[in-house]
């Protein structure tokens, strides 16, 4: 039997990896593994409180974090080879053309 | 006994691989280390037992997202710089922003008086699952097909070559 807060202690630890991932890191696909992190540390804190809470709605909310962060992949790499086809990068510092 | 040692055997490998993802200078270990930490959270559903959640992280995320993220890797890099194309920039600041808000999630959640159920026999979850789906949460459940189906034509539509006149 684990303890809760344990299992919420590496919720939080594989969270704020992710965060420290995604501010410091320039290359594009890295950011996106953190966000990817991020959803994963909280799907964990859903799983761990529903099972202790006995019951199934913290595990039917991670199906549906799960499918939202299947569309933001598909649809976040489909945006960066489209953004590498033109531009030849995949660095956050060089893609500026929104900045005025 | 034997729970506790295989939990913190699998929170180490996740943290470690997590870690590796997010630091790493070449960008093909940090794929190949998001492998580490899916497996690792596959591991603790397992231990958890969310038998069902645990199969579809590893077909969702593993088989999908980890192979999507590891063909745009391919796609977008040059093989031969990967080592210098992974620069950090602003440790500081972000380490600064990211040990103040893990100081309040952990303050959060040793504070916390967590409820605790009574232990019940680990039962296949995919009967409550199922219920749920079409019963408290059917529109959630359509909607999210719907946001599949538009990130499907959306991902199409972005990636593809226009075709020229």
């Amino acid at each position: 039997m684990v303890p809760l807060p344990h299992l919420m202690a590496l919720s939080a630890a594989i969270f704020a990896i992710g965060v420290l991932g995604f501010l410091t890191r320039r290359n594009i696909l890295v950011m996106f593994m953190s966000v990817e992190l991020m959803l994963n540390a909280v799907n964990l804190a859903f799983v761990a409180l529903g099972s202790r809470l006995g019951t199934m709605d913290g595990q039917v909310i991670v199906f549906f974090v799960m499918t939202v962060a299947a569309a933001e992949a598909t649809v976040g790499l489909a945006i960066i080879i489209s953004i590498f086809r033109g531009r030849e990068t995949v660095q956050a510092d060089d893609l500026t053309m929104l900045k005025w | 006994m034997l729970q506790s040692v295989i939990f913190y055997a699998l929170a180490a490998g996740t943290i470690a691989s997590a870690a590796a993802v997010a630091f790493s200078r070449n960008i093909v270990y940090s794929t190949f280390a998001l492998l580490g930490a899916f497996m690792g959270v596959v591991g603790i559903y397992i231990l958890l037992a969310a038998d069902f959640v645990a199969m579809v992280q590893l077909l969702v995320y593993v088989g999908g997202i980890l192979v999507l993220t590891i063909f745009a890797v391919m796609l977008t890099q040059g093989i031969g710089d990967v080592t210098i194309s992974n620069r950090a920039v602003g440790s500081v600041p972000a380490l600064v922003t990211v040990a103040i808000a893990g100081a309040v999630m952990l303050y959060a959640i040793a504070h916390t008086r967590w409820h605790q159920a009574a232990l019940h026999a680990a039962a296949p979850t995919t009967y409550g699952i199922g219920n749920a789906f079409l019963g408290d949460y059917v529109l959630p459940f359509e909607v999210a097909s719907l946001v599949l189906l538009a990130a499907l034509i959306g991902a199409i539509v972005i990636s593809r070559h226009e075709a020229r006149e």
